[in-house]
């Protein structure tokens, strides 16, 4: 360099200019986003579902009330259906259907989890085992688990460890399936960012790619439960026993053993209800803060 | 000059360059056989200079940052680093999932940094770069330059002997990379970092850089080096910058000229 002398004042006035322009730029660039206030989220977010819940009730009942369904072994109307959810709760066994299926539901879920994300791992990361199981792994995913049911039930017999076995097959192909496409779409820009900042192999995988994937390992593990969720349904349908205790799956089989459609809807109510609760209360508001937090979220 | 001084007195630089990029070729395979990028590159980055490489789109001028960098390596030919490079992107690279002061911390953290120095460092960092308070913003939060702020100084926290560069204000708007350029040099000056800056604006070269190397294209050789004795602080108008601008122009002109006729 030609000047190597100390900084004159000139060149310290032009660095207190550069700053106050700098902070000017700043503040020219950087968007304020506000969150919405209650009155719009619900009126975008929460009156269109209650809308078309009362909407799905009216019809219902207008069957009903105009007699074009006249049986009510084949539809029960809503009141008849009401009356059985408060006959359960009036007996207190409402939330054992539930807890009995949603216990058993979520501690598969776990145990897929812990299974799914290593497996998913070295799917992603391993070339030779990607080409090995990585197409057995995303077929499995179309296989509906309900077939899973008769081998478990002749290998484990009737009982809880081949309801976690159907829930396993069902819901790890899905998590591990999510996490390979997370890591797939990983820009290789923040690999190579990482590697030149030292973070290689396993603090490589630590501190770059599993925070990378999230968002696609998350999208596999609402999946993953969806899938768990279901499997538990088919397992309890078709394997009932006295001794497995009553879930939503058996009580859905009791009440057509006993021809009784409001116990069938009742189950078939909470199946859903249920399937919906743990997505709304847990997957997506976790969802919803990952990808809000990296400015993914889109509002409009 | 004095701030070269400052590190060397350190004791750790006992090296007289940065950077040693000697007679390194890289091919990379074509439809048509292997595919020369670079042929026989020689080339010392001093400790504390800045230096720009400037080539037409072709010349593999990023090939060579990336060699230097350790992410490929070199088919024949050495390179050698006096410690491991930092390097900034022409995107800013920053990972969306931690926040600005997070994203330093991090690379301090990968180097080793015990826990209880970095938020401090990091705040430093932050003030060196102009961002006091951007600790906790998320990436999408911050504009453009900002973004390259908040790299560059993550860029710094790995403490490296060496900054390469990547094109990294060729996404910004005029106004912004012309108060980068200002920063840049400032920071350049107050830490006494080499520098290796790969552009392909001619200005943008020549109102950095304290020695210019002009790279011809396919495959990239070393064409012609000017020294710029322009005294910093400099502007991107100043008429030394745009005399010397047009000197080298006209040599890259005539370089990719050569392309057109067989």
């Amino acid at each position: 360099m030609a000047s190597t002398e100390t900084k004159s004042d000139a060149a310290v006035k032009e660095n207190d200019g550069l700053g106050g322009l700098e902070a000017g730029l700043d503040a020219l660039e950087s968007s304020v986003a506000g969150r919405s206030s209650f009155g719009t989220t619900f009126r975008q977010k929460i009156l269109p579902p209650l809308v078309a819940f009362v909407v799905v009730l009216a019809a219902w009942q207008a069957l009903i009330t105009f007699k074009i369904v006249d049986d009510p072994t084949k539809l029960p109307s809503p009141s008849a259906v009401w009356g059985e959810v408060e006959n359960a709760w009036l007996q207190g066994t409402l939330l054992d259907y539930i807890w009995t299926s949603v216990s058993r539901g979520l501690l598969g879920f776990l145990f897929a989890l812990v299974i799914g994300t290593p497996l998913g791992l070295v799917v992603a990361r391993v070339k030779f085992v990607r080409a090995a199981i990585g197409p057995i792994l995303s077929g499995l995913q179309s296989l509906p688990s309900v077939a899973w049911v008769p081998p478990a039930v002749i290998w484990l017999g009737l009982n809880n460890s081949m309801m976690y076995a159907v829930i396993l097959l069902g819901a790890v192909p899905s998590i591990a399936n999510g996490l390979v496409s997370g890591v797939d779409q990983v820009p290789p820009l923040f690999l190579r960012a990482g590697r030149t900042m030292g973070a290689t192999g396993l603090r490589g995988t630590w501190h770059i790619v599993m925070p990378a994937a999230l968002p696609g390992y998350l999208a596999g593990l609402k999946q993953g439960w969806a899938f768990s969720w279901r499997s538990l349904m088919a397992a309890e349908i078709i394997a009932s026993s006295p001794d497995l205790g009553v879930g939503l799956g058996q009580l859905l089989e009791n009440g057509r053993n006993a021809s009784s459609m409001p116990m069938v809807f009742l189950a078939i109510f909470l199946i859903l209800f249920v399937g919906i609760a743990i997505d709304l209360l847990i997957f997506s508001p976790v969802e919803r803060r990952v990808l809000r937090s990296r400015g993914l979220l889109v509002k409009g | 000059m004095a701030t070269t001084l400052a590190k060397a007195a350190d004791g750790a630089d006992t090296t007289e360059y940065a950077a040693r990029i000697e007679h390194v070729s890289k091919s990379f395979a074509g439809p048509a056989g292997p595919q020369l990028v670079l042929d026989d590159i020689t080339l010392d980055v001093a400790p504390g200079e800045f230096v720009t490489l400037l080539g037409a789109s072709g010349c593999g001028k990023s090939t060579l940052l990336n060699l230097v960098a350790g992410l490929d390596k070199p088919s024949a030919g050495s390179i050698t680093t006096n410690g491991r490079p930092a390097l900034m992107f022409q995107e800013h690279a920053l990972f969306p999932w931690l926040t600005a002061g997070k994203n330093i911390e991090l690379a301090l953290r990968l180097r080793g940094v015990p826990k209880a120095e970095r938020r401090e460092r990091t705040e430093g960092l932050l003030e060196l770069v102009r961002l006091k308070g951007a600790y906790g913003k998320r990436v999408h939060e911050l504009s453009g330059g900002m973004r390259q702020r908040v790299a560059l100084a993550r860029a710094l926290a790995q403490d490296s002997q060496i900054l390469l560069m990547d094109e990294p204000f060729a996404a910004l708007d005029a106004i912004t990379r012309d108060v980068l350029h200002d920063e840049l040099t400032r920071i350049w000056r107050e830490t006494g970092l080499s520098v290796l800056f790969v552009t392909h604006n001619v200005r943008e070269a020549v109102r950095l850089a304290q020695r210019v190397v002009l790279l011809s294209s396919r495959p990239g050789r070393i064409a012609r080096e000017w020294t710029v004795d322009i005294p910093q602080p400099r502007r991107i108008e100043d008429a030394p910058v745009a005399e010397l601008s047009i000197e080298i122009t006209e040599e890259l002109r005539g370089e990719i000229r050569r392309h057109g006729q067989h």
